[in-house]
């Protein structure tokens, strides 16, 4: 399917919704799951859910949802979670994807990690906006696409002074995958221009499979 | 799916020191090859690293000249090394790769298939990282970016599957527990 079909399969309003609340979980979502947090039918919503699998934003699996298995387990469950595959439409046609990856390859080749950290922190300084509180500060990442959320199982952070904030989507992914250590870099970079004076939080590298590298945490005031 | 647990993942890394490691200024590097060794040792799909006579890291075997220091390595498979490398706190080490380490000016990485027990010689090593600078990426001799499957190492090189038979199946945990330096 080409991206700007996929794409288009999210007109339908209850369809956009379950593939966000799908997006956002992280993990495995089940018919009944999704049919609640959108507020429609189970069979409504099990039509929209295989049809974003057909528009590969989706993809699906099967798995016993009551964690019993044997005879009386019941059948396993269908569930979904998001396609890692990356859909984008520009009209007119643009390519900063081949920019980009060019770009940072030539970087990289030159030995440019400290010129593109520099330029990621002003670029980050320059997008700066309130971080007031905790909501604040997952809402300004969330608009730069990180797709935050608060670690439950971190519960109070390294040192006992709150929760840590950790990313589903790196917004770099391609890039990243390509030349970790000089993109990753860049990102931190980034995170901290974007966090630069904002009392109370920095980042760091903790990188994990499947997420972006860098968390956001509490921070004394007179800790870098 | 192919059947890889016949077959482990070799990984050699050189790296050229911008300063010895008495140095200060690669103070923080030395600090941390401890513990990211340790990292390596307890990650999913390790399986073996080199490490020097007496020592729990390869720091001290200069085989590829008095400024590199050497990382042999041996994992489950790719993305098991994927992992380590660049999902893992073994990430900072990377991106502060250039304060420590000189650019390399040609390959400096390269990984290949061995049979599941085979621990692979630094002349080994070597032959498979000259493979890849003479030749470019092949099932012999290969990068992250040009990787290749045990089935096609296999397929490109009969003698990988006739050694296969040899060593135990799984037996890939010799060695761990002994330490080599951070894939740098």
């Amino acid at each position: 399917m080409e991206d700007i079909d996929a794409i288009a399969a999210l007109q339908d309003p209850v369809r956009r919704r379950l593939y966000e609340f799908v997006a956002a979980r992280g993990r495995e979502v089940g018919r009944n799951e999704a049919a609640e947090a959108v507020g429609v039918q189970r069979t409504l919503a099990a039509f929209h859910l295989d049809r974003l699998v057909e528009a590969g934003l989706l993809e699906s699996g099967s798995r016993r949802l009551t964690g019993r298995s044997g005879p009386g387990a019941g059948r396993p469950a269908k569930v979904y979670r998001r396609s890692p595959v990356e859909r984008q439409v520009a009209l007119p046609a643009r390519d900063y994807r081949t920019a980009a990856d060019l770009l940072a390859e030539a970087a990289e080749a030159a030995g440019l990690d400290d010129g593109v950290r520099e330029a990621a922190r002003r670029r980050g300084r320059a997008l700066r906006g309130p971080v007031g509180d905790r909501e604040e500060l997952a809402s300004l990442l969330r608009s730069r696409g990180y797709e935050p959320y608060w670690d439950e199982d971190e519960g109070e952070g390294r040192d006992g002074s709150g929760p840590v904030l950790r990313m589903r989507n790196c917004p770099f992914h391609s890039v990243a995958e390509r030349f970790p250590p000089l993109v990753c870099g860049m990102n931190l970079a980034l995170l901290e221009g974007l966090l630069e004076g904002a009392d109370g939080w920095r980042a760091r590298m903790d990188p994990r499979p499947g997420e972006c590298c860098t968390v956001v945490e509490p921070s004394k005031n007179n800790e870098p | 799916m192919p059947d890889n647990s016949r077959f482990h993942l070799a990984q050699l890394n050189i790296a050229a020191l911008r300063f010895p490691l008495d140095d200060p200024r690669v103070a923080d590097f030395v600090a941390a090859l401890e513990p990211i060794n340790a990292l390596a040792d307890a990650a999913p799909g390790f399986v073996w690293r080199l490490v020097g006579e007496g020592s729990d890291d390869a720091t001290g075997l200069r085989p590829f000249g008095p400024d590199v220091i050497v990382n042999l390595t041996v994992w489950e498979g790719a993305e098991a090394l994927w992992d380590y490398v660049y999902r893992s706190g073994h990430l900072e080490v990377m991106r502060r790769r250039r304060e420590w380490f000189q650019r390399h000016a040609e390959a400096h990485l390269a990984m290949w298939w061995v049979p599941a027990g085979h621990v692979p010689s630094l002349a080994e090593a070597a032959e498979r990282l000259e493979l890849l600078c003479a030749e470019g990426p092949s099932p012999r001799a290969f990068t992250f970016t040009s990787s290749y499957t045990a089935e096609e190492a296999r397929a490109a090189d009969p003698a990988l599957a006739d050694r296969s038979g040899a060593g135990p199946a799984g037996a890939g945990r010799a060695g761990a527990g002994q330490a080599s330096s951070a894939a740098v």
